[in-house]
């Protein structure tokens, strides 16, 4: 008897059971479903808090590095603060950087500065985030132009009274009007609008990316912060170089701020990934407790199943003998009551499968981006047959092992 | 050689500290083509030595050589696909599949021996017009009389044209008129040729037999042709 065969008798013959005991089945597979509706919300949720955060940290490069006094991640007050005291990333250190760089695709310091409001005529905006860049910027942080055009190097070195602004900003001043070439105030500095970025959203949960102005650096250091520590962004355009460029640049670092063989950095080079890392580690703390409740809940379901698959077994005793005394082989009982269990939990990882769907739409009006992708519906209804062949593993054990005249003596 | 070789066969049962002797050492062989009825009183072991000649049971000590193979040296699936293709069994009480149509238990075997599904329903039908159920194919055996059921289960028997057939009392729970009905048939499978090994009570039924062994506690107490 070839399997194929064996699988399709198999499913045959679990139907008819299963039918024959409809409410049994239903009932015992309460346990199931609810331990498969804990698996696929589980993973659902994993899933949404995975692409909510690569969705919220996208504004980062992948293949850009980030050289910052500070480290994003700090363990202790103490590193914090000693962190704090460290030498400025000055400018003419980003320079030396600029220069002492090969091959990257750009280099760009960036100074932050909040400012209280940027007004045009009598329209104003509340408080926006001001950054101090060079013409490489559009390069190292990806944003595009909705109109107008980036600073050059010329104008980014030279104190110029010039601006892009964001989505937001400009809506709010201009409304419909062009911005382009119209001035507008930020303190007492009166900056030439030369292009507006597209709307970029906002990320790590409400930072607004289109509430940004960005004007040439000099003009930062002169007018707004002077001497501050830059954060240089460095774009490596090849992600199968960014280690290397990382070397490279740490060493640089280190010769341009004379720190001794030996020493410690007193800089960090921060990563896309190292925040990738730090979730990574807060995901799986959640997976593990998350799959270790829903073990249990399959578990407690799976032995339900083994119970009624014991019964099952008992009740059809003389069928087995029947069976076996005209030619099943013990394989074949074996798959029988394999497939039955695994069926019943099926049916069970369908229905929950349906009312975790439904969960999910819920919790939709709540958050909109959740979903719940076909690899889950998969991984669930997977894990249900599973369960089932673990569970059911026993009880057919029992009665492929059978003796037929013993199974067919018992009435 | 002899279809069936049983030399000092032995069946004990432990029962409790107890054994039980059901069979003490029968020792008969059985040619193809030969009627035997096989009687004795009750507990003498008759439903024993069917079980170990039909492959259902093993013996205790003794061999048994069914079709030139020594039966001892069989594994499980060997035994099962003897009980398949050699032996067709017919019981007291029927056992047929309760849940299933009359065709589907007697596709039962077929499926069992690997037969094709596009062959399986005619060879199934063919078996169950055989013995005169053509139209209680897709009946279900709640809905049929004892000797339609025991007809179902003798096409079940029949279908993988087994070299023996084994009928452990099949008429012992049907009334004469449809008891005669199944010896009927019995006789017309003799007629071509079939291997018949029929457990009874009754003397009448074993007299249609060609040969009568009389079973007394687990022993062979006289094998005897039918005049
Ligand atoms: N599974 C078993 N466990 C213990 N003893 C058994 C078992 N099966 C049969 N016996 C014993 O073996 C002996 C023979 O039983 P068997 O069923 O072969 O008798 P029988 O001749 O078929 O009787 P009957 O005419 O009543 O059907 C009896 O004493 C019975 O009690
Ligand atoms: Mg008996």
């Amino acid at each position: 008897m070839s399997i194929i065969t064996e699988i399709v008798e198999g499913v045959r013959i679990s139907w008819e059971a299963l039918r024959g005991n409809l409410m049994r089945s239903v009932l015992t597979t309460v346990g199931i479903v609810i331990g498969i509706v804990a698996v696929t919300l589980m993973a659902t949720a994993l899933e949404y808090l995975n692409t909510a955060f690569r969705d919220a940290i996208s504004f980062l490069g992948t293949d850009v590095l980030y050289v910052d006094r500070n480290e994003w991640f700090v363990d202790s007050n103490r590193r914090f603060d000693r962190m704090q005291r460290r030498e400025k990333i000055t400018l003419a250190q980003v320079r030396e950087v600029e220069e002492g760089l090969g091959n990257v695709r750009g280099v760009a310091p960036t100074v932050m500065h909040g400012v209280d409001g940027l007004r045009y005529g009598d329209r104003s905006t509340g408080m926006v985030l001001m950054i101090g860049t060079n013409d490489q910027f559009i390069i190292t942080d990806g944003v595009a132009l909705a109109s107008g055009r980036f600073m050059t190097k010329a104008e980014a070195e030279a104190n110029r009274d010039l601006c892009v602004i964001g989505a937001d900003i400009a809506e709010k001043l201009f409304d419909k009007e062009s911005p382009l070439g119209k001035r507008i105030t930020a303190g007492d500095e009166r900056l030439e609008v030369i292009g507006v970025f597209e709307r970029r959203g906002s990320v790590l949960g409400g930072m607004s990316l289109d509430n940004q102005i960005v004007i040439p650096i000099q003009k930062m250091t002169r007018s707004f912060r002077g001497d501050p520590s830059c954060v240089i962004q460095v774009k490596v355009g090849d992600t199968g170089r960014i280690a290397e460029t990382r070397e490279e640049l740490r060493g640089l670092m280190r010769k341009i701020r004379r720190i001794p063989p030996g020493g410690e950095d007193d800089f960090a080079i921060n990563q896309q990934e190292a925040l990738v890392g730090q979730f990574g580690k807060v995901s799986a703390i959640i997976a593990t407790a998350g799959f270790f409740i829903t073990g249990l809940s399959l578990f407690v379901g799976g032995i339900g199943i083994m119970n009624i698959m014991f019964v099952s077994v008992a009740e059809r005793t003389q069928e087995i003998g029947v069976r076996k005394a005209i030619g099943a082989r013990n394989r074949t009982v074996l798959m029988q009551f394999l497939i039955e269990a695994a069926a019943i939990c099926l049916l069970g990882g369908i229905v929950a499968v349906i009312i975790a769907r439904g969960l999910v739409e819920v919790a939709r009006i709540y958050l909109p981006k959740v979903g719940m992708s076909w690899h889950v519906v998969l991984l669930a209804l997977i894990v249900a047959i599973a369960t089932g062949l673990i569970s059911g593993f026993l009880p057919a054990w029992r009665a492929a092992r059978m003796r037929p005249v013993d199974a067919l003596r018992k009435d | 050689m002899s279809l069936i070789c049983l030399d000092s066969i032995c069946r004990r049962y432990e029962m409790g500290g107890e054994t039980v002797h059901a069979l003490r050492g029968v020792t008969l062989s059985i040619e193809r083509g030969e009627y035997v009825a096989i009687m004795g009183p009750s507990g003498s072991g008759k439903s024993t030595l069917m079980n170990i000649i039909g492959c259902l049971d093993t013996p205790s000590s003794g061999t048994y050589v069914l079709n030139g193979n020594a039966v001892a040296e069989m594994d499980d699936n060997d035994l099962a696909d003897i009980r398949n293709r050699e032996i067709g069994f017919v019981f007291q009480t029927f056992n047929l599949l309760s849940r299933s149509t009359a065709l589907r238990n007697v596709e039962l075997p077929l499926i069992y021996a690997g037969v094709d599904i596009d062959e399986r329903g005619d060879i199934a039908r063919a078996a169950l017009a055989d013995v005169g159920l053509a139209d209680r194919v897709e009946h279900r055996p709640d809905e049929m009389s004892g000797g339609q059921r025991q007809r179902v289960a003798l096409a079940r028997a029949l279908v993988n044209k087994p070299s023996i057939l084994l009928a452990d009392e099949p008429t012992g729970n049907l009334d004469s008129k449809t008891g005669d009905e199944i010896l009927a048939l019995f006789d017309a499978l003799h007629a071509k040729g079939n291997t018949l090994i029929v457990v009874t009570h009754e003397e009448d039924v074993a007299r249609r037999a060609r040969r009568i062994i009389r079973i007394r506690d687990g022993l062979v107490a006289s094998d005897e042709a039918v005049s």
